[in-house]
């Protein structure tokens, strides 16, 4: 059997989402993890993602206005009590 | 009632008997992010308000059916993202989730080494590392801006997915059962979206 030949940066930036999502099969991950272990430029490729999805995670939903929530309250009402 | 949360049980209760408080407390912790979402799908602040609008009255009349096999959180964005798709089709807007069009490089080819290199496919110059950025910086208003503006720019299915998965924190599976697309279209969708808000956030981060 031919041994699989290691991946380049540029498979690894294209597949790093299945490594992140755990959707990788067995020896893929293993061919990550390895590229990962000699490779600086990967290393920090993959935490500037792990980065990115906690910043994603920091944006605040926009308010609502308060003349919509009082609307939806009167939506309310209204299927609470129908006329 | 499997997936129901303990304080979700209770808030079901109220709705169903038409507790305004309860209702305005949904409305408070769930509102904005339904209006995010609906947003994505049709764009417009008002259409994205009716929307919502027409989503809790689904809610309030679905409470009484509604048996808690998802958590209530997860019940309210299936709706919500199925008033929004409804809504844009009949508004010639229908967001194209199947189809995801050619391939798209997550990182400037030129990055990488040509064929012709020792190292074929290595980075010519390797990311630099965030981890001496300061979380200041990382989360100051200015960045924060920039991630929520190229959210806003990508294709409607790329925006939605990244804003359920990452800005929601919904997992794989709701993600695809709320907006019934397939795990392996989701994740490239997510792909796409992570990998051009990381491109727009190393300009941004890289050029101080």
């Amino acid at each position: 059997m031919r041994p699989e030949p290691e991946l380049t940066c540029a498979e690894v930036v294209e597949l790093v989402t299945d490594y992140l999502e755990g959707r990788l099969s067995e020896s893929e991950r293993r061919r990550f993890d390895e590229h990962l272990t000699e490779c600086d430029g990967c290393t920090a490729y993959v935490e500037q993602m792990r980065t990115t999805i906690a910043v994603s995670g920091r944006l605040s939903p926009p308010e609502p206005r308060a003349e919509f929530e009082e609307r939806l309250l009167q939506a309310f009402r209204g299927w609470r009590s129908p006329e | 009632m499997t997936e129901l949360l303990a304080n979700e049980v209770a808030l079901l209760d109220g709705l169903r008997s038409g507790d305004e408080a309860v209702f305005a407390a949904l409305v408070t912790r769930y509102g904005g992010a339904m209006l995010r979402v609906a947003q994505l799908y049709v764009r417009s602040r008002a259409v994205a308000e009716e929307v919502v609008q027409d989503a809790w009255i689904g809610v309030l009349s679905g409470s009484a059916r509604f048996e808690g096999r998802s958590s209530l959180k997860t019940w309210i964005f299936r709706i919500v993202t199925n008033q929004a798709k409804t809504r844009a089709v009949r508004e010639g807007r229908s967001i194209p989730f199947s189809e995801l069009g050619p391939d798209e490089p997550s990182v400037d080819p030129e990055r990488f080494r040509g064929p012709e290199d020792r190292y074929p496919g290595h980075w010519v110059t390797h990311p630099s590392s965030w981890a001496g950025i300061p979380e200041d910086r990382l989360l100051a208003s200015e960045t924060l801006s920039l991630v929520e503006d190229t959210i806003a720019e990508l294709p409607p299915a790329q925006a939605i997915v990244i804003t359920m998965r990452d800005g929601e924190g919904f997992d794989a599976g709701k993600v695809c059962d709320a907006l019934e697309i397939s795990e392996s279209n989701q994740r490239v969708l997510l792909h796409r979206a992570r990998s051009k808000v990381r491109r727009a956030l190393e300009e941004y981060l890289d050029a101080a």
